[in-house]
């Protein structure tokens, strides 16, 4: 296959990048899309030029490395699928092909593709954990969890953090990520005595990084990797306005730290 | 601590579902009062839509006195309006705060028109709004022999402009779109929803959103058409 690639180029974090067009030739349509990168970095290198930067760890969906938007879409075209999911045959040969970063203003552009995710980590420092006495470790099945409430805390946990769900929504909204981390804990009987402090706390954190509002468009559930559903964002809203009157009810009884 | 939830986003937006909700109540109101307009005259010769008019003012005049009701009505749909603008202005400041730069080639492949225009459609509400009430209630801008308590004729003669038709369909096509998204979305915001209500959920709010186009429309159509008689008296 042959194809013109349209890459956004962009040395620092201050520098002003550009949009910059190569040809790759003789791509084979069994490459991932990261393979066929490699191949034209290789290229690049020979030329003397500098390499396209992006992230990319275990190759295998499910570090969340992969980060950049192809042809308008995160991680591309393919559903339920990281970009190192991403195969060549998803294309004609003769396509050009459109590769930006993720766009959200919590995620500056370190260089090329490859932006600044701390703000995730940030979010979770707010409250994505349970605070647990150490010691031995508990028995096996001493607390007892119903099916359904471990299947959907399941289903929240498998988010992977690669950051699509700001990557696609309109408003570069952080809700999915943090819906998903709040639920898979909040779902859990060990989750419980920080239930409210934690949404409310993740929440405020969430907005301090500048991500944007959730207008409900549900462009996050369709990017989403790991195809995690708004139903969670419902349950963060849900949780948030408990808290919040939990808080008034209770006064200073549960403290937001 | 309401403070706090006043900051957050997730706090705008429960104030925006809530608000929401009850001016969608307001409108659902409002189309299904103005259908008195193909009620034909009572027995006492007055249209029945002045009928319902004088009722709105009189609900409650033993209690409270008359138009009581409807002031406190008519406050706390100001009130409802006045937060929905602000948390709509404030929060689209934050989301296009959260995307300095855009994409280049950006597929949607969920939202619709109707949740990406709810700025642009909550525009041209706002603007009826004041023109509406400028036109029906006060008369400043009625031009047609406005008459205070004269619903039925004051509807009919407003109506006698194909231009003022044209603008009343066009905001209640906005209307029609705002509710597509914003009967659904309220649900979600309020986190009552889930994957096995939202297809009904969002079913209901077509249904409504369809129903508010016709049911507004049909008066502003049917008295351009002729449809609707003359007013007596």
């Amino acid at each position: 296959m042959n194809l013109t690639l349209l890459v956004w180029r962009q040395e620092t974090p201050t520098s002003e990048g550009s949009f910059k067009e190569y040809k790759v030739n003789d791509v084979s349509p069994d490459s991932s899309f990261l393979e066929m990168l490699d191949l034209l970095n290789e290229e690049l290198e020979v030329k003397g030029e500098a390499p396209i930067a992006f992230e990319h760890d275990c190759r295998e969906g499910i570090c969340g490395s992969c980060s950049m938007v192809v042809n308008g879409k995160p991680h591309g075209p393919n559903k339920l699928a990281t970009t190192c999911q991403l195969h060549m045959r998803s294309f004609k040969d003769g396509d050009t092909i459109v590769i930006e970063p993720w766009r959200a203003k919590a995620f500056p552009v370190i260089k090329d593709l490859v932006v600044d995710r701390s703000a995730f980590d940030k979010i979770i420092q707010a409250g994505g954990f349970i605070s647990v006495n150490t010691g031995a470790a508990v028995d096996a099945n001493s607390i007892l969890i119903d099916k359904e409430s471990a299947d959907s805390a399941f289903d929240a946990a498998t988010c992977i953090g690669c950051g699509a769900c700001v990557a696609a929504c309109p408003n570069g909204s952080a809700m999915l990520f943090t819906a998903a981390k709040v639920s898979h804990l909040g779902l859990l009987a060990q989750g419980q005595p920080e239930r409210y402090s934690r949404v409310i706390n993740m929440v405020k954190e969430m907005d301090a990084q500048m991500f944007g509002g959730c207008t409900n468009h549900g462009e996050c559930q369709e990017a989403c990797p790991k195809g995690i559903s708004i139903k969670f964002i419902s349950r963060l809203n849900r949780d948030y306005l408990k808290g919040r009157l939990l808080q008034i009810v209770q006064g200073s009884g549960m403290k937001a730290q | 601590m309401i403070l706090d939830f006043y900051r957050s986003t997730v706090g705008k937006k429960i104030i925006m579902a809530l608000t929401g909700a009850a001016l969608l109540g307001f409108v659902v109101g409002h189309m299904a009062g103005n259908l008195k307009m193909f009620g034909g005259v009572g027995a006492d010769g007055v249209h029945k839509m002045d009928h319902y008019a004088e009722f709105l003012r009189t609900m409650g005049s033993d209690l409270f006195g008359r138009e009581t009701l409807l002031w406190v009505a008519r406050a706390g749909l100001l009130v409802c309006v006045g937060l929905h603008i602000l948390m709509a202005f404030q929060l689209s400041l934050i989301n296009s705060k959260a995307r300095p730069v855009g994409y280049k080639s950006q597929e949607y492949q969920s939202s619709t028109l109707a949740s990406r225009g709810m700025m642009f459609g909550g525009i041209i509400l706002l603007s009826f709004i004041v023109f509406h009430i400028l036109h029906f209630t006060t008369g400043d801008l009625h031009f047609r022999g406005f008459e205070y308590g004269k619903v039925y004729s004051n509807v009919w003669n407003g109506f006698q402009s194909p231009s003022v038709v044209a603008f009343y369909i066009l905001a209640m096509a906005a209307l029609s779109f705002h509710t597509f998204h914003g009967a659904w979305s309220l649900f979600q915001t309020l986190g009552v929803d889930g994957p096995k209500l939202n297809p009904i959920i969002r079913g209901v709010a077509l249904v409504l959103a369809i129903l508010l186009f016709f049911g507004f429309v049909s008066v502003p159509i049917a008295t351009s058409m002729q449809i609707l008689s003359a007013p007596i008296g």
